[in-house]
Order: C-alpha cells, then structure tokens, then sequence
C-alpha cells in the first residue's frame, strides 16, 4: 500500500481530556496507549480510504494497517488498524469508526483479553563470517524461515506477535540488516466465535 | 419534444422495467419528494428528460426548481428539509455542477441536515480519463457527506437511492450523494420500490435510549439544586414532539433552558424559564447558569468551541447528562457523568416516564435560591443597547421586525455575522422549524437561498432573511430564483457598509487595524433588486422603521429592505476567546473592548 495522507503521524495532536480551549488541543502531552481495532467492512471502491480518511481528517495516528477481503459471498473485508492515544481519545477513534456506514464492526482487539495479533516480516540480512552464523542460530530461536539465501545474504520470514518481530529485528541490526517489509497487524479473537 | 420519448413515458407506471434516469424520478415520487433543486448539465440530460416526461404524464408531482448557482441549490434544499423536517433533495451536473453544491454539502453535513444530492458523472468508460467536466465527486466529496454512492450499475439504482434517503434522514440526520454516470442514466434495468428493496449495509442507528441511565439522570436531575437545560439542534432534528417533550420535562423539573444557536424555538422564548441563547454572544444569564450549574442536561447540542469557550473553566462543578443520537459526540469535549446514546424525542419521553414512575419531585427550595440568582443575573440586561434619533441601531432593526411579525406566520433565515447574531438574541422564537440559519459552517450566502427553500414548502408564509450587506451578495443571484417562481421572500439587510463581524474582531485583537473589512463599492440594493424583478426599499430614519417594515410585509412581491443602521456597534455581550462563561464582555464595556483580549486568545479563531 502506498503511504497515503492517512500515514501522517500527528505525534502532538494528542487531546488532553479538558484542555484549556478546544483549539489547545493538540499542544497537550499526555500518556499514549497502543490499541488494535479490527474492523469489519463492506469491499466496496473507497471503503479503504473512508477509514484512512477519517484518521487524517482528525488527527488521529496510523502505526499499522493492513487490509483484505475475507468473505466474498457477503462483500465485507477485514481492516486491522493500529493506533495510539490516550484512552480517550481511543474511545473517539472506536465511536467514529464505528459511524462510518460502510463499516459494520468494529472491535478492540487491545481491550479484548482473548485477542490474539500476529504480523508477519521479510527481514534480508547481509553478512559473512560470524555475523552470517549468528544471523542464522538467532533465526532458528525465533523460528524464523530462510526463504532466499546467496552467499553473502539471508531473506527470513518470521512471524509473531508485532514485539517479538521488533526485537528479531533489533538482534538483526548489528549483523548487517539490509531490508525490512513488515505485513502490519492481524488479529483474531481465541475460542470458537467469529467475529 | 419527439414523439418518441413522449411514447416511452406513458407506458403504463406499474411497467417495472426503465432506465436509470427513470428510476431517479420514480424513487423520488416513491419516497415522497415533491420538490426538487437543480441546474441541468450534459452529465445529467437524461434525468431532465426523465423529469420533463414524467411533468408531461403525471402534471408537476416532482416540481423542479431552477436556481442560478449550484451552491444556491444546496442551501435552498437545507431551507426547505430544516422548515419540514422533510430531507431536501438537489440534482446537479458534473464536475462543476458538483463542485459547486460542495458547500451547501458541508452545510448540511456540520448542521446535520437531511440532504440527497444526485451528481451525473461521465460515462463509465470514461472515468480516469480526465474526460470533460470529469471531477472525482465521490472521492471529493468523501470527507463531506454522511455517505455517497459512484453507481456502476443501473440494477443498483433503486436500492441506493431508497437507502441514500434512509441514510440521510434517521440517526444523525446529513446528507448523502449519488454519482451517476451517464451511460447508467441510459441503460435499463428493473424499479424496485423503497419496501422492496435490501439494504446492503449495517447501518442501524440507535434511537432508544439505555433505560438504566434514564432512570439515573432523573434522579440526578430530582437532586439538583442549580440545574440547566442545555439543548441544540437535535431536539429540532427529532420533530415537533421532542420539542413538547422539552417543554413537558422543563415543567416537571423546573430547571432553566437555554439554547445554541441551532436549537432556537424549541423552547419558547416566552417562557419565563427562558434564558435566551448561550455561548459567545450568548445572554449574561444563560453563561453564568451554564457556568454555576450543578447539574447540566444537554439535549441534542455538541459542546461547540462556541458555546463552551474555555474548556477548563467550562462549567467546572456540575454533573453533565449528554443525550445525543450521535455516541461519537459524547464525551468528544466535554467528559460527561452519563452519556446516552438515542433520539432526543425518544428520550425526553423516556425521561417524563421515568420521572413519574419513580414518583420524583424537584428541591423547590433550592430552586427557588437558584432562580433570584439568575434574576440577578437576568438585572445585568446584557442585551441593553442605546438607541439613537438620528440612526437606527440594528438592535432596534430586529426588535421591530419582530415586533412587527410575530404574530403572523413567519420563517426567519440570515446569513452569517452581527446581523446573525443580533436575530438571535432579539427576535425571539416560540416554535421549532422556524429558524434557519448556518451554524457549524457559518457560511455567507446561506440565507437567501434557505429563504427561497423555506418559501417553497410554506408558500402562504411570511419568509424573512435577516442580511448583511456583505453576506447577501455571496448568493445575490438566487433572488433571480424567487422572482421566477414568484417567492414573495424578504430581504432585511443591515447594512452597516462593514463585514461587521470582521470588523468587530479587528478591533479586538488586531489593534483596530481594519484590513479589508470595508465595503468601498456597494451597489445601490434598491435598484438591484428593481433590476431583478423584486420591489426595493430603503430606510436609514428610525422614525420611518415601523412604516417602511410594514410596507415590506405587504408586499406580494420578493422584496430587498435595504436597512442602513449604526455603522460601528459591537455585537455583545461576547465571551472573548480564550475566556471562561463567566468571563463576558457586556455592553458598557464596549469602549476598550480593544484590551480585554490576552495574546493566547488571539491566536484563538
Ligand atoms: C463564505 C464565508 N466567507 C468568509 C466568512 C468570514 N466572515 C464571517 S462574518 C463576515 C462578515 C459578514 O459581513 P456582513 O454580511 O456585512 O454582516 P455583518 O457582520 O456586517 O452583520 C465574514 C467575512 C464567512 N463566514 N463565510
Ligand atoms: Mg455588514
């Protein structure tokens, strides 16, 4: 996906919960959590971009997005969006997504105890000598696939939780991380109900 | 017109197959649509041809109204849906045809405003290809509808216009586009009606509210010893009904109300429980009330920047109740004690109920400490002014227009600055649906085309837009409109020769430094609305006021009253930015009113 306005990272454009005016709101620094929302949506042209539009409109942060149809007899897809606010301001990025009428769910995989996220990333790492048998026992402990390998470079698969890929990645670094393409999140909730 | 396509209409009506353009007037007659505001363009031909056939068959049921600019077209269908509480529908060409509507579209969309605005497109094939007049009106129009519709295919059509108007018109009212490209127009498919169709979506907004937290906001309410209604245009939204239910509940628990500026009329200002409007050139009373509550009830309003000025000082001890049909209002601004999601009706009926049910009755005692201090807020007269012999202060301006019409049956519209403000504070309504103004958007032009909106759905009705000088010229040409179709509107202008709004914000914040806010060329609005077609009338005696108003009254005619008042006076009391409810600037004050304002408000809008 082409990084769109929806990309924008307002960092300050967080909202204290009773700023001193409305137009204050954006200058207050306040304690920022991390939530995954899925999203339940029609498969219609835009669709995508009314979600990504809302985000931009209002300020609010993209840290992830990923997006795909997943049922085709019914024409809904399935967006996982991660974001980051104080919580309420979550609470206003869950109320607006949920007005959206081409949206028909929405759900707080963070909130949710039986949530589960999972990203996948190729992860190419060049080295030789030490560095390259070190790349590769570290992959063998996360349980990483090679997929590509030349003499002088690996392509790891990996996937996992999204902080199980960062520290990967931040093992990889020193050993001669070259690329990173990382999916964003998916989520899916634990037991035998559907969304 | 060719024979042929006078054939093709007279098939009989119950045929089922048509074409898109067809379909259009059809659902439009289906849904119950009898007028309709529009400016043709090739993108759009095969629906005027549709419109004209069905004219030729059926007599006018879908009556057409030609306005002279898009924009006028979107603020003339908002006249008419906020006066009928009916959705208002528009029907427009491509590219700049839709370009054009764009504004009255937000309109809509910050008023909340029941709209379906129909856009021709060029032909499927096309699309992408910057073809001409192609503009990308989904994709521009995304941010600024409730939802919109590209058609791909005429099969499609019925379902999307029945579910663009269910859209428009329940939940948070707004308003909703469908593009139709031109060969869809054309091609040919099978009508379904509005009860045969099904929704493609899961759109189903809530109306009743959590009869848990009714239960809880009642007692809270029966407890409070300085309680206040605040109310917006939701309770205009949900129909004549939630303004009784407002009324009935005010009675039973002997609270104050007071108003934004979209919610005037819904409760009567002559009720003593009145405060008048509240916010930045809201009343003295109704500020402090907010300001000392102890117990808050907003009903359909949103905690606007206008009405809660500095939100840390924003009615710092009360418990807030929030009722509004939109969830993603609650708790936007403002944190509130309870949040309930519904319609304002539904809920202020729920309320009464529950209030009887458990037997409630209000603390008179304490109520009555809380009404001798708004008494004595009330003495402060905020809206006092000095009236003059020698000009007309536009105060007087719209207190005796008031005086003068209030009781006949009467619409009020205005454009946007002091003059909207003054109509606000003093010409005092006792019925929703009566006043149309632009309020989230706060856009010029709006009230004449609203005018001619209004005066199409209440032709025997006295409609009155109250003017600036600067405002009306942004949509002059729509009084074309109203002498075409014979709308007797009134244009009441205060015409101070200043953006006055402007000016009184130079000389605020900016040093009295007036860039660009004087008018040095206006036109002579007697003859321009003599070279239009309409009856012009000038007065600047305060002596002539009455006389000159009455005239304009019982003219038949669409009339411009050209009313020149007090160039210079401020529009107060004002909470200025970045100040607290109880931080207001009152009329006396007026001389230095240049110092009250601190660096930080200044960069405040
Ligand atoms: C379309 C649009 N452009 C600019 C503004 C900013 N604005 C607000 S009030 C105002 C001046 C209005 O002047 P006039 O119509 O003469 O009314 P007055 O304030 O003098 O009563 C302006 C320019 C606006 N509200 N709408
Ligand atoms: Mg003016």
């Amino acid at each position: 996906m082409k990084p769109g306005a929806g990309w924008f990272k307002g960092g300050d454009m967080t909202t204290a919960p009773n700023p001193a005016s409305a137009y204050d709101m954006s200058h207050e620094d306040v304690v920022e959590n991390l939530a995954t929302f899925a999203l339940l949506v029609d498969n219609e042209a835009g669709v995508l971009h009314r979600v990504v539009g809302l985000f931009a409109a209002r300020g609010y942060n993209i840290d992830s997005l990923t997006v795909a149809e997943t049922d085709r007899r019914s024409h809904t897809s399935r967006i996982t969006i991660v974001t980051r606010g104080a919580p309420h301001v979550l609470e206003q990025i869950e109320a607006q997504l949920s007005k959206v009428v081409s949206v028909r769910r929405v759900h707080d995989v963070t909130r949710d105890p039986n949530g589960i996220e999972r990203e996948l990333a190729l992860v190419k790492v060049r080295g030789t000598g030490t560095d390259r048998v070190e790349a590769l026992r570290v992959s063998d402990i996360f349980r990483a696939k090679v997929i590509d390998t030349t003499s002088e470079s690996f392509v790891f698969e990996i996937t996992g939780a999204p902080s199980k890929i960062d520290s990967f990645v931040e093992l990889m670094r020193p050993l001669g991380l070259v690329e990173l393409s990382r999916t964003g999140v998916l989520s899916i909730e634990r037991g035998a109900e559907g969304m | 017109m060719t024979a042929q396509t006078t054939t093709r209409s007279i098939a009989p009506t119950t045929a089922r197959e048509m074409t898109g353009a067809e379909m259009v007037v059809r659902a439009l007659v289906d849904q119950g649509v009898d007028t309709l505001f529009g400016y043709p363009g090739g993108a759009v031909l095969p629906i005027y041809d549709a419109l004209f056939n069905d004219n030729e068959t059926h007599g006018e049921r879908l009556r057409h109204i030609l306005v002279r600019h898009e924009q006028g077209a979107t603020h003339a269908a908002e006249g008419y849906a906020r006066s009928t509480g009916k959705p208002g529908v528009v029907l427009v060409t491509s590219g700049p045809g839709a370009t054009n509507a764009i504004t009255g579209i937000v309109d809509a969309l910050m008023d909340s405003i029941p709209m379906v605005v129909f856009t021709g497109q060029v032909p499927t094939h096309l699309i992408g290809t910057d073809a001409f007049q192609e503009a990308d009106t989904v994709g521009i129009t995304r941010a600024c509808t409730k939802h919109n519709y590209l058609v791909k295919d005429v099969a499609d059509l019925p379902r999307i216009i029945h579910e663009a108007f269910h859209i428009a018109t329940t939940g948070r009212p707004g308003p909703v586009l469908i593009d139709i490209p031109k060969d869809v127009q054309f091609s040919t498919a099978t009508y379904q009606g509005p009860d045969e169709v099904a929704f493609s979506h899961g759109y189903a907004p809530r109306t009743k509210g959590d009869s848990g937290k009714i239960a809880e906001a009642v007692r809270l309410i029966a407890k409070a010893r300085r309680p206040v209604f605040y109310t917006g245009g939701g309770v205009i939204n949900a129909g004549p009904a939630a303004s009784a239910a407002l009324r009935t509940l005010a009675a039973m628990t002997g609270a104050p109300v007071t108003s934004t500026l979209m919610g005037l009329g819904a409760f009567p200002a002559a009720d003593p429980a009145w405060l008048g409007m509240l916010g930045m050139h809201g009343t003295y009373e109704a500020n402090h009330a907010m300001h000392d509550c102890d117990v808050m009830i907003c009903v359909g309003a949103r905690f606007d920047d206008r009405v809660t000025g500095r939100l840390d000082a924003f009615s710092p001890n009360s418990k807030k109740i929030h009722i509004d049909i939109d969830a993603s209002s609650i708790n936007k601004n403002v944190r509130v004690d309870i949040g309930i999601v519904g319609d304002a009706r539904s809920v202020l009926d729920d309320m009464i109920e529950a209030w009887k049910a458990e037997g409630l009755e209000a603390n008179r005692t304490a109520l009555d400490d809380w009404w001798r201090q708004i008494d004595a807020w009330r003495a402060v007269q905020c809206l006092r002014y000095t009236p003059s012999t020698t000009a007309i202060k536009p105060q007087q301006a719209i207190e005796r227009l008031y005086a003068l019409t209030r009781d006949r049956d009467t619409y009020i519209t205005t454009e946007v600055g002091q003059h909207q403000m003054w109509a606000a504070q003093f010409y005092r309504f006792q019925e929703p649906n009566r006043w149309m103004t632009s309020g989230g958007l706060g856009t010029m032009g709006y009230g004449m085309p609203a005018a001619v909106g209004v005066q199409l759905a209440h032709p025997g009705s006295l409609v009155i837009d109250i003017a600036g000088e600067a405002s009306i010229q942004m949509c002059i040409q729509e009084l074309s409109t109203a002498v075409q179709y014979g709308l007797p509107i009134k244009i009441f202008i205060l015409n101070n020769e200043w953006m006055g709004m402007v000016r009184q914000w130079q000389q605020l914040l900016h040093g009295e430094r007036y860039s660009q806010s004087y008018s040095e060329s206006l036109p002579d609005f007697v003859k321009l609305a003599e070279a239009y077609g309409a009856v012009g009338i000038r007065c600047s005696d305060p002596a002539e006021l009455d006389a000159k108003i009455m005239e304009m009254i019982d003219s038949p005619h669409p009339v411009i009253f050209d009313c020149r008042v007090e160039k210079l006076e401020n529009c107060l009391p004002m909470i200025p930015s970045g100040k607290a409810h109880n931080e207001m600037i009152l009329p006396e004050g007026g001389d230095d009113i240049g110092k009250v304002i601190d660096e930080a408000g200044r960069r405040l809008v």
